[in-house]
């Protein structure tokens, strides 16, 4: 798999050399100069936090909501502690950015973290990572280990008096842990169900306390922040879309892989970067943000930039950055009926619209796909969709409707076609 | 600070915190739900409350949205009716269609609100779910889970008023199940209360399953016989026959809770061992006879035997479990005779404190003012097997912040968290108490007004007196293992002199339902013998009005010699009983707490009356009426009552409104001393009641007999003990108490301390041996 390393977080680094990840080739990169920087000059708190606001860093996790802002939230006065806790838990089908930060660059996500304890008088952080890519949990472990032997670490680091430990845990594979309040549970020790908000995590966290909880790809962009200052970080996007952003780009194109690029670069050009489509087949369709974001036809991606309002303005979401490109020979109704039993697999079953509907949903789906669909069955997953959108403790069962209504949308006459002909309007093959 | 709110276009406040479904309770509006239970934590997870928020883009949860000031909340808007249509779809498509079959039907919340908010016909044309059936114990029947729609109230129950998570939600999404942990059962004393709370049918009664349809069934209050709470309960009853015990909400006594003793106990009602006819022996052997004859025969053998030996030669020993009226009809009888040994204490060991008591025991509060204490002392209880509800509101407390210490026997899980805890063999108990007592004086710089010798005080005591001393509200509470020990006087005066010291207050738990009433109407007369001297010094003529002596007496041993040696036995019982029917010369049978109208006292000193709930059963009486026989046989003046208001109306004086007068657990301390020597030899036995053997009604209940807490009493030793003793956990020995030997096998204890051996009483098994603390040897099997 390619990776496109340039930008903020692969900035410099070479994933060619299996020695990219150590503490010395990041010290190389200008690793950890930002938290000495904040270190030496004793830098306030409240500096740090208007620094990472004006970068207009939103979070890298797929809601997009505004770093620095959620830093502010965070009571710094609260008595006894506070938690910072890195979500990579990264299970959104499509999304496998995280994964390689920790492969190749694992420090600056360590340094972002270190940043973000101090900024928010937090000394202690977690990670929690998914549980299915266990090497990446191992290698981070190694990371740490090093950060502590050279002092940037643990106990009074660089002799500022500064302390803040980090710690990495892995999950076992729920998607669903990956919803914050979901993750803090599962970090406790119990079953990885989301929590009801509010009170949300800023007042009532992990063990009950103060709660930061940022994407891995939030905390490692920190550090360019803070560093090259925010503003720099900005101007590599767009006002509202800072910074660069990392996609994952899977499908039918000739690269696929991880992409680093500014925000606001147009769709098109990302696919030139790919490489194009694979064996010079008909872009059909592209989910732009992760499984959970609404399938867009290709000729209305081909208008979008990659940032989170140019998305939106389509239609959908820049979610994870998670890019999954279709080409015409892919049956929509199978391709929607692979992610609804995804859904339906991974629904925690606390919430009954979600407990019962995801998997009336794919059942639906799955007639449809199996020849016995029913006239009545595409107004069935409209109102069942409806039922469970919105009306559940975490936005799972919103995820396993963006999908249906998208593709019965947009591919209206394919499922159709499956309805009448009991048959596959294309001749389906997956690649 | 208050806030504003409008429901349904009506207005008003509610304190700061409020939810929408307390607003809406507030005002009387109704909003479906199901996972919402007022006395759980708040999950959120049914969605059937959602509710229409102005400015709010979706429907929110009414259960667990906070009120802020100025909203309007319409809970029957379109949008709100809409999502409450959507939520009762989904829990309906996997649900099985069986209401025809399912023991809930006709009092299930899903059925009820599937009338108001579900459809004609299902849009769900897949297959639906099937779930594997659970094992959950004897009372609690998992049998069709299918029928779950995973409100998680019964596992939220377990964790938060059990104390221990028993049930747990397994997998995920659609895949969930509710169920036990591996191998495991549901084993809690209060786990009935999963059944009231399972708005379906999937968790269902199971000695009552199948047996009735609750709109066949009449409902009818009553008051619990068991424990001293007087738990509040329905009844309900068909063709005169007791088929189910629900609980009946009083916040101040049981909340909504039932313990599983007050809820299954009724099975008891309907044994084939219950007493129907008057039966007489006679050269030996037990004949059935009429009332007449039989009634006849105690009055008879009474007048002779009080002619020949006079009335100081005759006992009468009464149960706490008999009702008010019953013991005071009763009372008024052996006065009528000039009988003034009259004594329900027949667990106790130790009645010096008769002479120094100024009044009746009791609590010495209400039951919410012990849960509102910051700080707490329980002495010589076995907390969740005596007092089931008042363990779970403790629980609560703490929670809450309130202090939990502990003066024990043996180091029992109370699922909660305890402040300081002296775990002490039985010899070492008044030892340890004086300990707290000497530590609150130091800390108060006070001298103590007991004469009490050295003692070392720990660390844990001295952890006890400050909480006591500190906390702005305290109390002391002495269990039925403290009540029954032989040294209770010295306990009891050192709790006065600890609540002197910290200002907690002080008083006991009620062993039995009305031991508050039988305290203040049943104890003897000046001049009297108490009950130990009536059971170890042989009498003529005994009465004994629902005792089982060989199940309810401190030394069964003793008191089956001692009653086996009287000219006449005369039993007032329920039940027939091997034991009575060795030991007795005549069998009344008489009206268990169904059959008669009464009340009982509880240890709160609320008088709590109740009404029979179905007709005495074969040619049962109530006792209150076969007294009154007796009395008019006797030709004595006063037994021409006819209800037991009447009964009642001659106590009124002692009664002021629902409270009985007359309590006073102060003690006289002229001159007290305390000795705080630890002096035993040999291995201690530790002879506590088992929960399920505390009184008749519990020991025939057959379901409860089932369940762990029923399972036959073993030799529970430290493990340093068993090394000492050379034994092994598994092997079957022999114990001796006295001359009578019993098989029992050994179990390692380690809540125990060592040289203990904690043999229950009250059991078949143990029946034989003596009392229940004191040296027990083990003679065999090394």
């Amino acid at each position: 798999m390619a990776i496109y390393a340039s930008g903020v977080i692969f900035e410099g680094v070479d994933t060619s050399d299996a020695g990219c990840w150590h503490l010395d080739a990041y010290l190389k990169r200008g690793g950890y100069q930002a938290l000495k920087k904040i270190l030496e000059n004793k830098i306030p708190q409240d500096e740090v936090i208007a620094e990472v606001k004006g970068s207009g860093l939103r979070g890298r996790g797929g809601a997009g909501f505004p770093t620095g802002l959620k830093w502010s939230f965070m009571p710094r006065s609260f008595p006894g502690e506070k938690y910072v806790v890195c979500n990579t838990d990264e299970g959104e089908p499509g999304t496998f950015k995280d994964r390689d930060i920790l492969r190749y660059n694992p420090h600056s996500l360590i340094e972002g973290m270190i940043i973000a304890g101090y900024a928010m008088g937090s000394r202690c952080g977690y990670n929690y990572i998914h549980g299915e890519i266990f090497e990446m949990y191992e290698r981070f472990e190694e990371a740490l280990e090093e950060a502590r032997q050279a002092g940037l670490l643990g106990q009074n680091i660089c002799g500022s008096g500064f302390n803040f430990e980090l710690y990495a845990h892995h999950g076992y594979g729920a998607y669903i842990c990956g919803e914050e309040t979901a993750l803090l549970e599962s970090l406790e020790g119990k079953k990885g169900q989301p929590r009801f908000k509010p009170p949300f995590p800023a007042s009532f966290g992990l063990y009950g306390k103060p709660t930061t909880i940022n994407n891995t790809e939030s905390f490692a962009s920190v550090p360019f922040i803070i560093r090259d200052g925010g503003t720099r970080f900005l101007e590599q996007g767009k006002p509202n879309n800072g910074g660069t952003k990392l996609f994952s780009v899977s499908g039918h194109v000739n690269r696929p892989g991880n992409y680093e690029i500014p925000l606001g670069t147009p769709f098109s050009t990302l696919l030139e970067m790919c490489g194009g489509m694979r064996d010079g087949k008909k872009l059909k369709a592209v989910i732009p943000g992760g499984s959970s974001a609404p399938v867009l036809p290709g000729d209305i991606m081909m208008d979008v930039t990659m940032d989170y309002d140019s998305i939106a303005k389509a239609g959908s979401m820049l979610g994870s950055g998670a890019v999954i490109v279709m080409n015409e020979d892919i049956c929509m109704v199978k391709a929607l009926e692979r992610l609804a039993y995804f859904y339906h697999e991974e629904s925690c079953g606390q919430c009954t619209p979600c407990r019962e509907g995801t998997g009336w949903l794919y059942r639906v789906i799955h007639r449809i796909e199996h020849g016995l669909g029913r006239p009545e069955d595409l107004d069935l997953l409209t109102s069942v969709g409806n039922n469970m959108a919105g009306r559940t403790i975490c936005a799972l069962a919103d995820a396993a409707v963006f999908p249906v209504r998208s593709f019965t949308k947009h591919f209206r006459n394919e499922f159709e076609y499956h309805i009448e002909h009991k048959k596959c309007l294309v001749n389906h093959k997956w690649c | 600070m208050a806030l504003e709110i409008e429901i349904d276009g009506k207005k008003l406040t509610v304190p700061d915190g409020s939810t929408i479904m307390d607003a809406a309770h507030q005002v009387g509006t109704y909003i479906p739900h199901f996972c919402y239970h007022k006395k759980l934590s708040i999950a959120a997870n049914c969605r059937m409350c959602l509710v229409e928020v102005e400015k709010a883009p979706k429907p929110l949860p009414a259960c667990a949205t906070p009120v802020t000031d100025g909203m309007k909340v319409f809970t029957h808007s379109d949008l709100a009716v809409k999502a409450q249509k959507g939520v009762m779809e989904f829990l309906l498509i996997n649900h099985p269609l069986d209401c025809p079959i399912c023991d809930q039907g006709g009092e299930c919340q899903l059925q009820d609100l599937a009338v108001g908010y579900g459809g004609g016909d299902s849009r769900y044309q897949e297959e639906k779910r099937s779930v594997p059936e659970k094992n959950m114990g004897p009372l609690v029947s998992a049998e069709e889970m299918a029928r779950c729609i995973h409100c998680t109230r019964c596992v939220r129950f377990t964790e938060e008023i059990g104390g221990f998570q028993e049930i747990g939600m397994a997998h995920r999404g659609e895949f969930s199940e509710i169920l036990p942990f591996l191998g495991k059962t549901v084993d809690s004393e209060i786990s009935g209360n999963v059944i009231d709370l399972c708005p379906v049918g999937a968790l269902t009664s199971k000695p009552f399953r199948y047996s009735a349809r609750t709109w066949e069934l009449s409902r009818r209050k009553s008051v619990s016989p068991h424990d001293g709470l007087g738990s509040n309960m329905v009844l309900q009853v068909k063709h005169n026959r007791v088929y189910r015990a629900l609980p009946l909400e009083n916040e101040s006594i049981n909340e909504c809770w039932l313990a599983d003793r007050d809820r299954f106990s009724y099975e008891a009602l309907n044994s084939d061992l219950r007493l129907t006819k008057p039966m007489v022996k006679q050269d030996g052997r037990w004949i059935e006879t009429d009332w007449a004859a039989a009634l006849d025969y105690v009055s008879h053998g009474l007048k002779d035997i009080i002619a020949r030996d006079g009335a100081d030669r005759v006992a009468f020993l009464a149960s706490p479990h008999s009702t008010t009226e019953e013991l005071f009809a009763l009372k008024k009888l052996a006065r009528a005779l000039g009988v003034k040994n009259t004594d329900y204490r027949t667990r106790r060991a130790d009645f010096r404190a008769d002479a120094l008591q100024n009044g009746a025991l009791w609590l010495g509060g209400d039951v919410v003012e012990l849960a509102a204490a910051k700080s707490v002392l329980v002495i010589g209880s076995t907390l969740r097997k005596e007092q089931p509800l008042i363990a779970a509101r403790l629980r609560q407390s703490v929670k809450k912040g309130t202090q939990l210490n502990l003066l024990a026997l043996a180091d029992d899980d109370l699922r909660t968290d305890t402040h300081a805890k002296l775990v002490v063999a039985p010899a070492a108990l008044v030892n340890a108490l004086a300990q707290v007592v000497a530590a609150a004086a130091e800390l108060k710089q006070e001298s103590c007004q007991l004469s009490l010798d050295a003692v070392s005080i720990s660390d844990e005591a001295r952890r006890i007196a400050a909480s006591l001393s500190e906390a702005e509200t305290g109390a002391i509470v002495l269990g039925n293992l403290a009540q029954h020990h032989p040294a209770f006087s010295e306990l009891l005066l050192l709790a006065q002199e600890l609540s002197r010291l910290t200002g907690a207050r002080f008083g006991l738990f009620g062993e039995a339902a009305n031991s508050v009433g039988a305290e203040v109407f049943f104890r003897p007369d000046q001049g009297g013998l108490n009950a130990a001297q009536m059971l170890a010094q042989p009498q003529a003529a005994y009465v004994l009005l629902n005792t089982e002596p060989d199940f309810d007496a401190h030394n069964p041993q003793l008191a089956k010699a001692t009653l086996g040696q009287a000219k006449m036995v005369a039993a007032l019982t329920a039940f027939r009983s091997p034991e009575l029917l060795a030991c007795a010369d005549v069998l009344l049978p008489i009206a268990p707490f169904t059959e008669t109208a009464g009340s009982f006292i509880n240890m709160e000193g609320r008088l709590q009356s109740f009404n029979g709930v179905v007709k005495p059963l074969g040619e049962t009486r109530p006792a209150w009426k076969v007294l009154r026989v007796l009395g008019n046989l006797a030709q004595a003046n006063g037994f021409d009552f006819s209800s037991v208001e009447e009964i009642r109306a001659e106590f009124a004086k002692q009664l002021n409104a629902d409270r009985v007068t007359g309590l006073d657990n102060t003690l006289k301390t002229d001159a007290a001393a305390v000795s705080t020597a630890v002096a035993a030899e040999g291995l201690q036995r530790l002879g506590e009641v088992p929960i399920y053997q505390a009184d008749a009604l519990c020991r025939r209940a057959t379901s409860l007999q089932q369940t762990a807490d029923a399972r036959a009493p073993i030799l529970g030793l430290h493990p340093d003990t068993l090394r000492e003793q050379q034994l092994q956990a598994g092997q079957t020995v022999t114990v001796r108490q006295g001359e009578a030997e019993v098989s029992l096998t050994v179990g390692e204890d380690a809540t125990l301390p060592s040289g203990v051996a904690r043999v229950p009483t009250a059991h078949p098994l143990t029946a034989s041996l003596g009392a229940m603390f004191g040296r027990i040897d083990i003679v065999r099997g090394k």
